[in-house]
């Protein structure tokens, strides 16, 4: 109350005025308790195509087939070898190779639930005002255009540590991205240092849950070796005594564990080997595979993200600080904020349709297919996933 | 501290809003979270320059201190990576901690300076790390019939 008193109104009718006032903020401030209206969580009204669980701590994309797949075939071959081979290799070596084996199952589970279910670095909306003072914006600086005039592309040039870097406006979200991010088709979000969506984990990565995602391809290399040299062993232990083909029947089992982890290898490897060389450049997949620090483009072409030093960019992408969730996915709405601009290009439309009207945005050079990227990440590990994992 | 957010929330729902001026983020230094000091127009006559270029190096001093990649940094880092990250689940990461301190910092520059000039800074958290919103509000005191401002103030925010 004593607070009005420099703004100079007179007493009777700003009692009125701030009664008025007073009723709609309490309510908007008791409606978790009056429920009057049903409050919502942000998750609830959040206008990407993402699905959450446990009442929004858990975010993944729309599909999410192909994550359960995952977690199917490492669970079962986990599970196989500690069951069948673990007994014979603990009692004749030692019982330190379950143990190691625990270990390393342990952290792989840990580090793709962690890839799935956290944020990958999603950019909230624009809201109404900062969408219009953004259209203010290219509006001055683009001038007035004619009728059958096509406005030029939206972009902003920017200088980084040298090099021109062009950021492009998002017709989606209604904001100029941020280098290094990109818009998912299948997620229907902006993605801060958008790497690629991969399937195998249901989820975007990017900047929030690329480590996760690295520290789970290299783990599960690391694992499907350690199963698969183990196994072997066991067999070959097993041969000495009682003759292969026995062998072989004994332990059925790790027929099966080989063929998986022999295909596995190759892919996951190779995957892991892929993204050490790009931590180690400080480059995302999306980059990569357009080739823009590439020195092909140009002679004055190179990477401004890149410390210059290998072991730096290695230990800014896995040890660097961990950014929180823009998205706050669990407050609640507040009533009187309008929400931001939930435009997408056919909600419900099947994600082919999308990435066609996306690519649609002559000027949106930068959205790379995601199609061509999950085929780069199957190809690399086509040949033993879908038979095994 | 009550009485000073009381005063916060009447800014809001006695005086109207007018515009909102937003503060892009500088990008020429890569992707770390720094804002751009230069002073818009639209507040020239609202705040002094240099008051508001103090409070945008403050802030993006503030954010730099959670981006700096260092040896506290990388303790972190490891110690997490050990624990399969489930460490975080009792302790806060750096990140936060310094999210906290800027809550708390614009709280009290929004209380002790933009207030008092009818204005009120956004924390840009919750604008998703892309802007800095100012809120202009004009006096609605002035304006003559209290009924006509009662309207717009329920239309307003």
């Amino acid at each position: 109350m004593t607070g009005n008193m420099h703004l100079g109104v007179e007493e009777p009718i700003r009692e009125c005025q701030y009664n008025q006032i007073c009723t709609h903020n309490s309510s908007t401030m008791d409606t978790p308790h009056t429920k009057k209206k049903k409050i919502k969580r942000k998750w609830q009204v959040f206008p990407g195509r993402n699905k959450f669980y446990c009442n929004g701590r858990i975010m993944m994309a729309k599909q999410t087939g192909v994550f359960y797949l995952t977690v199917v075939l490492i669970l079962v071959t986990s599970g196989l070898f500690f069951a069948f081979d673990c007994p014979f290799l603990a009692s004749n070596l030692t019982p330190a190779i379950p143990a190691i084996g625990g270990v390393l199952f342990i952290f792989v589970m840990g580090m793709l639930l962690r890839a799935s279910f956290s944020d990958p670095g999603v950019l909230p909306r624009a809201t109404p005002e900062e969408a219009a003072d953004i259209e203010r914006q290219i509006d001055t600086a683009n001038g007035p255009s004619g009728p059958g005039y096509r406005p030029p592309p939206r972009t902003r040039e920017v200088l980084i540590n040298g090099q021109t870097v062009k950021l492009k406006y998002c017709f989606t979200c209604k904001i100029f991205r941020p280098p290094r991010a990109s818009h998912c088709s299948l997620c229907d979000n902006c993605v801060e240092r958008f790497d690629h969506h991969c399937p195998w984990v249901g989820n975007c990565v990017g900047r929030r849950n690329y480590r996760f995602f690295y520290l789970f391809i290299l783990s599960l290399s690391l694992l499907t070796i350690f199963i698969f040299a183990f196994v072997i062993t066991h067999v070959i232990l097993r041969s000495n005594r009682t003759g292969f083909l026995s062998a072989l029947k004994d332990s059925p089992a790790s027929v099966l564990e080989v063929v998986v982890c022999f295909f596995s290898i190759w892919s996951i490897v190779g995957l892991s080997g892929f993204h050490t060389y790009l931590i180690s450049s400080n480059q995302t997949t999306n980059e990569d595979i357009k080739g823009s620090w590439s020195s092909k483009r140009g002679k004055g072409n190179y990477n401004p993200y890149s410390y210059g030093n290998l072991i730096t960019n290695c230990c800014a992408a896995l040890c660097g600080p961990l950014p929180p969730s823009l998205i706050d996915r669990r407050g609640f709405v507040q009533p009187d904020t309008p929400q931001p601009v939930a435009q997408t290009n056919g909600t419900g439309a099947c994600p082919s349709n999308q990435v066609q009207s996306h690519m649609t945005y002559i000027d949106d050079e930068d959205c790379v297919n995601p199609s061509a990227l999950m085929s780069l990440d199957s190809v690399s590990s086509a040949k033993a996933k879908h038979i095994s994992r | 501290m009550a009485t000073e957010f009381h005063n916060l929330q009447e800014l809001r729902h006695s005086a109207s809003l007018a515009n909102k001026v937003f503060i892009q983020r500088d990008y020429t230094d890569g992707t770390v979270c720094k804002f751009q000091t230069k002073f818009p127009s639209e507040l020239d006559s609202r705040i002094e320059r240099t008051l508001f270029e103090d409070t945008v190096k403050t802030l993006n001093n503030y954010y730099a201190e959670a981006e700096k990649i260092g040896g506290q940094s990388y303790l972190e880092g490891c110690l997490a990576c050990l624990t399969v990250y489930l460490i975080f689940l009792c302790i806060e990461t750096r990140y936060e901690k310094v999210l906290k301190k800027i809550s708390r910092y614009i709280q009290e520059q929004n209380e002790k300076v933009y207030a008092p000039r009818g204005l009120l800074i956004t924390d840009p958290i919750e604008r998703g790390m892309r802007v800095i919103e100012i809120s202009v509000y004009e006096d609605r005191g002035s304006s003559a019939s209290s009924s006509g401002s009662s309207t717009t103030s329920s239309s307003g925010r």
